[in-house]
């Protein structure tokens, strides 16, 4: 399959550099990858929320629903009900669902909805011109603080691992053989499949040198008390010292909240 | 004699006053009369007072008669609440064990309940049973009832019955009606079936009174094979709503007003993405957390102009049970037919009170396909047509791409912001335009009492009941709008022909349904309003009135 076909006429409007463009081509190899193995095109279904992560769907040559920001997990839950043979896969933000829609992220996880997250956390509002969010380092100046932020982050694999998440993940943006791995992994995950991407804003947030430096590849998989440290090793803080964990942390099979409900 | 009486009976909640009313209700039903149960209860588990006012009548109400004729008391409150509207020759049954009076008659109900070895609030059976031999029921036909109607431990409740039954004293004869027994439904159940008519396949909500009891009902009812999801909070359930009805799925959610004002932001984007949606929003006494379990029809006009944007919408508010059934499954097609979101509005007393319903309106519904694709060339979700309306396709459809898309957007669903959008944004329009000529060939406006009256009132919802009560007795026009956007105009134009006076009659304090007429040219000259939490009165409208004509 030509990866070119999964490309449409929309003109790109992220900034010149930006890594996003590493996502997408992970994503659009990740695709092409399990089309080859066998899911057919037309059950691949993407929804996004808004801010510079959205823009994917409509680069994208694949079935989507462009939606609000912050809820477009539920939209993908509801295709996912309604559609149990699709793929369905959700593009969101730091902000958007960390912030505007965290409520929704625990709730799908806790119910093992099987669905795809990959969070875009370029860990501040871009779209918006720079504001915090909820990974945005303590002391982060955005328009919004011009004096720094005054709060400190959450680590969001910490929160995402009690929500009851099954696939738990970290990839790179610019890593992007990696990060197509961990995409294909994902999306084969039957259950709730969540992958943060470390996506540096370069324009409002470069910190492109911090993750280099300190990003290393983990061996899979881990027990959940192995998986409990390795998450914690970084708090989403600006640690001079720490290291920065990538890879699957977690994984485990449960029965998803579509088989339970459509059963019988 | 006029055969019309009105029944009361009451308790503190966990006492089974409703379960006794509806056993109440179903016993003269049996006999062929017409039923209307109004149901009245405080927003607690424990304690409080509840009561169900049962009218049975030869013909059929949809209002309570203010006078009461058998008053049947679970504790001493309902007597000290209710005693004062006795009608002249009225009759008190009650708890003896739990009240002690010298007037009416009081049966042991908590003595024999626990002789007979049941639970407390059994109690309400010996009531039931013992009322209904002092008015000359047959034990066949009560034994009959309670079994249909009880579900858990009928036996042992038959036998509390039966004792009660025996030991009370039979007073009068009801007389029986030629008239076969109705099917008798709450709003919600008739919104519920319905939908489940058209096609419904999900049902998403969160709980909120008084619109819980259609997930309960719909959950409870196995083999209507819609699947219940109750997610996190309002604005989950109306964005999973729309995915599912994206991937194709015929879907509804329901809420109050403060759920309703959640859903907002997802409301705009069904009008934007034109995703199909059924939304009942049953009206209860605010603004805010306002009166839970009491009405107000305070939320026509936020419906009608809910969301951000400009957004095509169809707002149906049916009057009583039989409406809920109809115009929900119209509801959900035509929401599958315009690809938009429409409102059903009900209110409290609508949604929980009991009516009797014709069977035959369920013929009137069909699940009806939408527009489809016709698999040919390319797949543009939006494609730009003469009526507005561009025909589906779903995920999972081979050599379609779907693509929904909240931002402003091109045929093929790409994110726009030129100039181009307006071509978008006018075929939008002109769905709403198919929409209103649609409007004026369905019943979207109904007239009661004196067609050729010059006074005309104009009520809704539960109002509509009570009106038609007084329409017919002074022999004026009564009109009921049922689709009230697209207004119609043709329809409300025919009507209105003869009209010199017209009053609108409404539960809220600013007359929201005169100011909809208003916007449409037509002058209200008089409005009748109430908004102490309770439905009209027949009486209370007509004193009303008087005073305005």
């Amino acid at each position: 399959m030509n990866q070119k076909n999964l490309d449409t006429y929309c003109q790109n409007t992220w900034c010149p550099g930006c890594t996003n463009f590493g996502i997408l081509e992970a994503l659009k190899r990740a695709v092409s990858e399990l089309i080859e193995r066998g899911i057919k095109r037309e059950n691949f279904v993407f929804t996004c929320g808004i801010g510079c992560h959205g823009k994917n769907v409509d680069y994208l040559n694949l079935n989507s629903f462009y939606g609000l920001h912050g809820r477009c997990l539920c939209t993908a839950q509801g295709i996912k009900l309604a559609g149990p043979n699709l793929k369905v896969i959700a593009f969101v933000g730091d902000g958007d669902i960390y912030n505007e829609g965290i409520s929704h992220l625990i709730h799908a996880a806790k119910r093992n909805s099987d669905i795809t997250v990959l969070v875009h956390d370029n860990r501040n509002f871009a779209l918006t011109v720079s504001q915090f969010t909820a990974t945005s380092p303590k002391g982060f100046k955005g328009s919004s603080t011009p004096q720094g932020s005054i709060e400190e982050p959450f680590n969001p694999l910490e929160l995402i691992l009690v929500s009851g998440a099954t696939f738990i993940a970290r990839g790179y943006a610019l890593k992007i053989d990696h990060l197509k791995d961990l995409i294909v992994k994902a999306i084969e995950h039957k259950g709730f499949s969540f992958l943060e991407i470390l996506q540096p804003c370069i324009t409002f947030f470069d910190n492109r040198k911090f993750y280099e430096e300190r990003i290393y590849e983990i061996k899979s998989p881990l027990s959940k008390e192995e998986a409990e440290i390795k998450i914690r090793e970084w708090d989403y803080l600006n640690g001079e010292k720490s290291k920065i964990p990538i890879g699957v942390f977690y994984k485990v099979e449960k029965p998803t909240f579509e088989e339970l409900v459509l059963k019988g | 004699m006029v055969k019309d009486y009105s029944i009361l009976i009451g308790g503190a909640a966990g006492q089974g006053s409703r379960m006794a009313g509806l056993i109440i209700a179903k016993l003269f039903n049996q006999l062929g009369y017409r039923i209307y149960i109004y149901e009245d209860y405080q927003s607690l588990i424990r304690g409080g007072h509840n009561f169900s006012q049962i009218r049975a009548a030869e013909k059929e109400f949809q209002s309570r008669k203010e006078k009461i004729d058998f008053l049947l008391a679970l504790d001493e409150n309902t007597i000290l609440l209710h005693e004062k509207d006795l009608a002249e020759k009225g009759l008190i049954i009650f708890n003896e064990d739990k009240i002690k009076r010298k007037n009416g008659i009081g049966i042991p109900i908590e003595k024999i309940t626990k002789e007979m070895g049941g639970f407390p609030i059994m109690a309400n059976t010996a009531l039931v049973s013992a009322f209904a031999k002092i008015i000359g029921i047959d034990w066949k036909i009560l034994e009959e009832v309670l079994k249909r109607e009880i579900k858990r431990e009928i036996d042992l409740n038959l036998k509390i019955g039966k004792r009660a039954y025996e030991i009370s004293k039979n007073l009068l004869k009801i007389e029986k009606i030629s008239k076969e027994p109705s099917l008798l439904l709450t709003g919600n159940e008739g919104t519920s079936l319905g939908a489940v008519k058209a096609g419904l396949k999900f049902y998403f909500a969160y709980p909120m009174t008084p619109a819980t009891s259609i997930m309960n009902f719909l959950a409870k009812k196995e083999d209507f094979k819609v699947k219940v999801i109750q997610p996190e909070n309002e604005i989950s359930v109306i964005n999973m709503a729309l995915g599912a009805s994206f991937a194709g799925a015929k879907s509804a959610v329901g809420t109050s007003g403060g759920g309703f004002a959640l859903m907002t932001e997802g409301l705009s984007l069904a009008g934007q993405s034109e995703t199909p949606i059924l939304i009942i929003e049953s009206q209860r006494g605010g603004p805010s957390t306002g009166m839970p379990t009491y009405n107000l029809q305070g939320d026509l006009l936020f419906v009608l102009s809910a969301g951000h944007g400009d957004i095509p919408r169809f707002v149906i508010a049916p009057g009583d049970a039989a409406e809920c059934l109809y115009y929900s499954g119209l509801g959900l097609n035509l929401a599958w037919k315009y690809q938009t979101p429409v409102i059903l509005l009900i209110d409290k007393d609508v949604s929980e009170n009991t009516f009797c319903v014709n069977e035959k309106i369920l013929n009137l519904i069909q699940s009806e396909k939408p527009l489809l694709w016709a698999k040919s060339g390319d797949y543009k979700r939006y494609k730009i047509t003469e009526d507005g309306v561009s025909p589906l396709a779903f995920p999972g459809e081979k050599d379609a791409i779907v693509k929904a898309d909240s931002y402003e957007h091109d045929e093929f669903g790409i994110t726009i912001e030129s100039e181009e959008v307006e071509k978008m944004q006018e075929k939008r329009l002109r769905k709403y335009e198919t929409m209103k000529k649609a409007v004026e060939k369905l019943p979207a406006v109904k007239v009661y009492g004196n067609q050729n009256s010059n006074i005309a009132l104009v009520a809704w919802g539960i109002t509509k009941g009570a009106a038609k009560e007084i329409a017919e007795n002074l022999g004026i026009k009564l009109i009921q709008p049922i689709i009230i956007e697209p207004f119609p105009q043709k329809q409300m134009r025919e009507v209105l022909k003869g009209v010199e006076k017209l009053f609108s009659i409404e539960l809220n304090t600013t007359g929201q349904m005169a100011k909809v007429l208003n916007s449409q040219g037509i002058k209200v000259d008089g409005k009748i309003l109430k908004y102490n939490g309770r439905p009209f009165f027949v009486k209370e409208i007509e004193d009303k009135l008087k005073k305005l004509l």
